[in-house]
């Protein structure tokens, strides 16, 4: 065999030990990806959490639970919306699946509602999380009420400022926002001060990490939480449709609506998964938070993955108008998808998020967040080059949280 | 003597003389670049064991001094390559064995294999790595062993007994027990909990323990040196360095039985 026949060899089996449930492997690897790399102090913790999961998560009590939660308190399922009018403009068929509608405004009650629940059964005294857009924090601020746990959330002094209207949320709904003037003062600051927090009390105090990131079992436990986006949209579609879409689209910062979406047609080889990372100013190191774009393999937050960072290994700064993909790293599991072809992943700029914006506000009526806006573009760029296809694009949260920043960026007249 | 050995004879040397052995952390390049090898020389000569912190942009497991420090360090222009020059090109050598610490990425972007070679060759006797547990640790264990370069491995109050166990077997030159659930700087403890700790530690390792994380004056060196040969001393340097003080006073004032 040829080496390239070795390689399509190897990511056809790495790709049906994903769709088995063999990755991630024991050590917690979606092949080379993945791992533990944290203090000894927190291994006890992660493997408490690990047990926690194989014990309480897949057992029927845990799963009426939280399926009991999800309709009832989260408002699950959420719509599959058809968009006509941006299928007109685009050339497509488009439809939306609309985890703006979720409580909270986002994807991110699903992984918070989850863990809040997994952390009570734990026995957890008190949870710790981080955020970047807020929307996170915000999850946990409502998924600790729910639960009644106490809940504290870091979060980079840029982000408090720039998402002002979720910091208040959060102390709405009983959290105290700690601001982190460390670092680079946003998201990847957060979790650095959200783990500190974590090693100086891994007994009682549980990490509520709100992304596909960080050490095993996180990546693979927010991602079965999030697969209940996946799984609807499917039977969905099918329902509406009656048939599989030609793609799926989602924005990727660290991943995880993404992840959530994707798992749902991973096994479904004809239809094309397309991840959008935030392309921000442009193509240079700190101009960018594309992280499988522009990075190579590397250690950050506990995990190897693909990461931006320098030629000596320091974490490169990020830029992105969202703060929500503001960051360097991204979930194990898509580098592995990443590095198989399972997925495809693109940029979009600063410029093309917020130009889909307006034309989704304006043609359908929803303001999608600025992270989600990075979709949108994606998919237009999709639609053009593929004529009367069908496609599912993640609208992973609601928009309102970005009125401080949109309101520098006045609405330019939709391009119809 | 290969790395690892200079370690653990420098600490049992001062067991030896009566002495509690002293590590002691200095970030490399903090509070200038210019005057570090100065700094290693004097810190040396009143240390057992030196550990040279390589400052990265995340450093999850220290406190705000450290952070300081390493984000200084990077802004100066600190590499690990400069390090390993700085150090290599010392005459005479530091005094104490010098282990390197430095979270894993910066190791990972150099490679394994070279960045043995090169320690070995700058006459670096280790390297503790805080974000690299025992189980993920063994490739670049194996690559540091080649070159008899030690891997330090760090246990802390919460390690289960069968991790302690393994801990003890693997670690090279020292077995570092973190003496509290936290981050580097903060308060050191102390009490009835940290003397069953240290035992439990003490008697799971082949190779000497030195204990740290928050020790701050001569009363918390001599409460650890009671149970363990070793005393880790860091940000309290690190702050004395910042003020400017002679760090070989600062750390001779800790060391009442020196």
């Amino acid at each position: 065999m040829n080496p390239d026949a070795d390689q399509t060899a190897e990511n056809e089996d790495l790709l049906a030990a994903l769709l088995d449930g063999r990755l991630p492997d024991e050590r917690g690897r979606f092949g080379p990806f993945g791992g533990r790399y944290v203090p000894e102090t927190l291994v006890p913790a992660l493997d408490r959490l690990q047990a926690g999961i194989d014990q309480h998560l897949h057992e029927p009590g845990f799963q009426d639970c939280l399926a009991a939660e999800l309709r009832d308190w989260a408002g699950r399922p959420t719509s599959l919306t058809p968009a006509p009018a941006l299928g007109r403009e685009w050339g497509a068929e488009v439809w939306l699946k609309r985890e703006d509608l979720a409580h909270t405004g986002a994807h991110k009650i699903n992984n918070a509602l989850g863990q809040a629940l997994l952390a009570k059964m734990l026995g957890a005294r008190r949870i710790v999380a981080e955020t970047g857009a807020g929307q996170h924090g915000v999850a946990s601020a409502a998924a600790c009420a729910r639960v009644g746990l106490p809940c504290v959330v870091y979060m980079g002094s840029i982000d408090c400022e720039r998402q002002a209207p979720n910091v208040d949320r959060m102390k709405r709904l009983g959290a105290e926002v700690i601001p982190v003037t460390s670092g680079d003062r946003t998201l990847r600051a957060a979790i650095d001060e959200a783990l500190r927090d974590w090693v100086s009390d891994p007994v009682e105090t549980y990490y509520l990490l709100g992304s596909a990131v960080g050490p095993h079992p996180y990546p693979y436990l927010v991602r079965e939480l999030q697969a209940v986006i996946g799984r609807e949209s499917r039977s969905q579609i099918l329902e509406h449709c009656g048939k599989l879409p030609d793609a799926v689209i989602a924005c990727v910062g660290g991943g995880s609506n993404a992840i959530g979406l994707f798992h749902g047609f991973l096994a479904d080889q004809d239809v094309s998964l397309l991840g959008i990372e935030a392309g921000g100013r442009g193509g240079g190191l700190g101009d960018n938070s594309a992280t499988l774009s522009h990075g190579r393999p590397g250690v950050l937050h506990g995990s190897y993955s693909i990461l931006l960072h320098d030629e000596h290994g320091q974490v490169q700064e990020t830029h992105s108008i969202s703060a929500g993909l503001d960051y360097p790293g991204v979930g194990p599991e898509h580098s592995l998808l990443a590095s198989i072809g399972r997925v495809e992943y693109q940029t979009a700029s600063d410029d093309e998020a917020l130009d889909a914006l307006d034309q989704c506000a304006s043609l359908e009526g929803i303001l999608p967040a600025l992270e989600t806006a990075h979709a949108f573009a994606g998919a237009r760029r999709w639609a053009g080059k593929n004529r009367g296809k069908t496609v599912i694009i993640g609208l992973s949260g609601r928009g309102d949280k970005d009125m401080p920043t949109l309101s520098q960026y006045p609405p330019k007249k939709a391009s119809r | 003597m290969n790395g690892s050995q200079r370690i653990e004879q420098a600490i049992r040397q001062s067991g030896e003389a009566g002495r509690t052995a002293l590590v002691s952390y200095i970030t490399a390049g903090y509070p200038a670049m210019a005057s570090f090898r100065s700094d290693l020389a004097k810190v040396a000569s009143v240390s057992d064991v030196v550990e040279v912190g390589v400052p990265f942009t995340d450093p999850m497991a220290d406190g705000v001094t450290i952070q300081r420090a390493s984000h200084a360090a990077l802004e100066a222009g600190v590499t690990l390559q400069w390090i390993l020059d700085e150090i290599g090109a010392m005459d005479p050598a530091p005094s104490a064995p010098v282990v390197l610490m430095s979270y894993l990425n910066p190791l990972l972007a150099m490679g394994f294999g070279k960045l043995a070679g090169q320690a070995r060759a700058a006459g670096v006797a280790g390297f503790i790595v805080p974000d690299l547990p025992l189980d993920e640790s063994g490739e670049l264990d194996q690559k540091l062993a080649g070159e008899g370069l030690a891997l330090v491995q760090l246990v802390s109050p919460v390690t289960t007994a069968a991790r302690l166990a393994a801990a003890g077997r693997a670690s090279r030159g020292f077995l570092y027990a973190v003496t509290v659930t936290g981050i580097t700087g903060g308060d050191a403890g102390g009490g009835g909990n940290l003397s069953a700790y240290l035992h439990r530690v003490a008697s799971s390792s082949q190779v000497p323990v030195c204990a740290g994380f928050g020790v701050r004056s001569a009363d918390q060196v001599s409460e650890i040196g009671r149970h363990v040969p070793g005393v880790v001393v860091g940000s309290a340097l690190v702050e004395a360095l910042e003020r400017g003080d002679d760090p070989a006073a600062f750390l001779t004032a800790l060391r009442p039985d020196a």
